[in-house]
């Protein structure tokens, strides 16, 4: 059984300038042990997704249609406590800006001391867990970086600390957006590294999410790449790296610059802009800027899977 | 033929610390170049190796130390405030983020041509906000946006616009594609390209991203810890790397494919204060081929085109072995 499956789901936002379908009929799972990366650009919905499984969508926002379940249980349904009791143990994140997710005015330790706040252990012992933690994702002296404030870690090593705050209490699953981002080159090989080591550790699950293919390619076991609030196509990494069967993804994995290994004047780009979300175009979302693009992508697409491996797109079933 | 810009052993000093604990932090130390017409020069570091100071330094926003940088056959450090004006007329700076670099309350029309109203350029604005928004690939009708209304990328378009506005013969970026995303990357680094070409700027990228680097930069060095560690032409230090902070640095960017497990140089995470700089060869205690030698003496930079700072410069035949072992 998957820890998360998102199963046809609709998020639509109200606004004053009508209703913005920022989710059509997204569905992706995350199997036990598995990492799972999320690859979009800005405007996809990732934090749409993210927010709504963690149950924080904005007042605005509203599930049309479709089921988040998380180890089988509807997360629509589950009441405000029920929720609060599954973030932490089951459903743990880490955010791009580590400095966001630190309060800048507390020390480390007494942090990690009161996201224990469930445990019935002794103050000295949430302690000595918290230090045990810091160790793990290799915080050098962990006794003395407890007594520390946030500002006086490196931005790397606070990246660490969070990842230490969010698997401390040893989640079913991890939600990580873009938690490499805003590091370093070296620094961001050096944290995925540590987040494979995590993972296979604990036991959990990973939702990934990233806008570099490369660091997707490396880390994860499946992949799904969306498109303006839309799974566009979502197997293993290796069908969807070596056997991309959806335009979007294709044009992805040519526009990276890391791919290129000789040095040209012109770099592959993707001409257009993103949808009106508004009002989304009957057939398929990318025709507008597939180089592809036939009459018939006038019409909505069929998702077309073969041996697991799903694409959104009329011409992606030809081939 | 005579370079633009040229930087003379540039030392940036910060006093940091209480009155009583006063250190001196040295953001850059002692770095030389010269920057020609019609040429793209990338400076590359990790976040704290001192690249966004040399930029300002070189822009005059921040006072140095030592050293000097000449403008054009003129020495202009040092230079006071209204004597910087008319220069910074042909050096401008493109900052990073691109969408915090803009006014929140000036519409595009009034962001593009800012630079002229600043150093009291007489024109017809109105036919230089069509020529610009042309140059940089927006419609017209953007004129009237405010920032918030632009994508990243757009707000990228309108920072080289205002860049290029007053025709300037050089242009800093500092991380001209950061937070971008890859598709539109692509755009960027293709527009700065055509644009040095048409207008035979000479331009200054610095960033992190060795893949920006290897598409637009002529020549190149490698900063670390305010220093230059290794300088040279792209195509032969992304061929060969010889100072191994270099050859750690191209390993570390994955490439998007799901089989090739890199042949990884993998760094101990932490990088030395620069309130406390380690003896020898700075680079030492992140070293894998660190010997002896490298704790106790400094290396200087040394060579000509290809210059690198290190007693034992990696060879193609080094780095090969290392990676034909990783594999």
């Amino acid at each position: 059984m998957s820890v998360l499956s998102i199963e046809d789901l609709c998020v639509t936002y109200s606004t004053s300038t009508g209703d913005l379908r920022a989710l059509r009929n997204v569905t992706l799972d995350v199997p036990r042990e598995r990492i799972v990366g999320l690859v979009g650009e800005s405007g996809c919905g990732k934090s749409t997704l993210i927010n709504a499984i963690l149950g924080l969508l904005a007042a605005n926002g509203r599930i049309d249609h479709g089921r988040i379940l998380f180890q089988g249980r509807n997360i629509a349904e589950l009441s405000a406590d029920e929720l609060r009791a599954m973030r932490g143990p089951g459903i743990a994140t880490v955010f791009q800006d580590p400095m966001g997710a630190l309060n800048p005015v507390f020390r480390i330790g007494r942090q990690m001391i009161n996201i224990q706040y469930r445990s019935k252990l002794s103050r000295a012992e949430k302690a000595n867990r918290a230090a045990e933690t810091l160790r793990s994702v290799r915080i050098p002296d962990a006794e003395a970086a407890l007594k520390r404030y946030p500002h006086e870690f490196s931005g790397g090593m606070k990246q660490r600390i969070a990842i230490a705050m969010a698997l401390m209490m040893k989640p079913a699953i991890l939600i990580a957006d873009e938690p490499t981002t805003a590091l370093d080159a070296t620094l961001e090989v050096a944290t995925i590294e540590l987040l494979q080591e995590l993972q296979r550790d604990i036991g959990c699950s990973m939702l990934f999410i990233s806008h570099h293919m490369g660091v997707i390619a490396e880390l994860c076991d499946d992949v799904v790449v969306m498109y303006a609030g839309e799974v566009v196509e979502s197997g293993t990494t290796r069908q969807v790296f070596l056997q991309p069967r959806h335009p979007y993804t294709r044009n992805l994995i040519r526009c990276d610059p890391a791919r290129q290994h000789t040095r040209v004047r012109q770099l592959p780009t993707i001409p257009g802009d993103l949808p009106n979300l508004r009002s989304r175009p009957r057939g398929c979302i990318f025709a507008p800027r597939c180089e592809m693009r036939k009459e018939i992508c006038e019409e909505p697409p069929p998702q077309d899977v073969s041996n697991g491996h799903m694409a959104r797109c009329h011409l992606a079933v030809e081939h | 033929m005579k370079p633009i810009l040229e930087v003379n052993a540039m030392n940036v000093t910060f006093k940091v610390g209480p009155p009583y604990r006063r250190q001196d932090l040295q953001a850059v130390a002692g770095i030389s170049f010269d920057v020609r017409a019609g040429e793209t020069f990338a400076l590359v570091g990790e976040s704290g190796s001192g690249k966004t100071t040399l930029a300002r330094a070189i822009n005059g926003l921040q006072r140095i130390t030592s050293g000097e940088v000449i403008f054009e056959g003129k020495r202009i450090d040092g230079l006071g405030r209204s004597a910087m004006r008319p220069i910074r007329r042909h050096m401008s700076m493109m900052f990073q983020d691109p969408v915090g670099s803009l006014s929140p309350r000036m519409t595009v029309g009034d962001l593009v041509t800012e630079p002229f109203r600043i150093h009291r350029v007489e024109a017809d604005l109105a036919a230089e906000t069509q020529r610009l928004l042309a140059l940089v690939g927006l419609p017209l009708e953007f004129a009237s946006r405010y920032p918030h209304q632009l994508s990243g990328g757009q707000a990228r378009r309108v920072g080289v616009a205002r860049s290029i506005a007053l025709n300037p013969r050089l242009i800093i970026a500092d991380e001209p594609t950061a937070g971008l995303d890859v598709s539109v990357q692509g755009e960027v680094l293709n527009l700065l390209n055509d644009l040095r070409d048409r207008l035979g700027l000479a331009m200054i990228i610095i960033t992190h991203n060795l893949h920006v680097v290897f598409h637009v930069a002529d020549r190149m060095s490698v900063m670390y810890l305010g220093r230059f560690v290794e300088s040279g032409s792209t195509q032969d230090i992304f061929d060969a790397p010889m100072h191994p902070y270099t050859a750690a640095l191209l390993s570390a960017s994955p490439e998007p494919r799901p089989d090739r497990k890199s042949a990884r140089i993998s760094l101990p995470a932490e990088v030395p204060s620069l309130l406390d700089r380690p003896n020898g060869c700075e680079f030492h205690t992140r070293c894998p081929w660190a010997r002896a030698r490298c704790a106790a003496d400094a290396p200087t930079i040394e060579g000509t085109s290809r210059r690198v700072s290190c007693f034992y410069p990696l060879e193609r035949g080094v780095l090969r072995a290392t990676q034909e072992h990783a594999k």
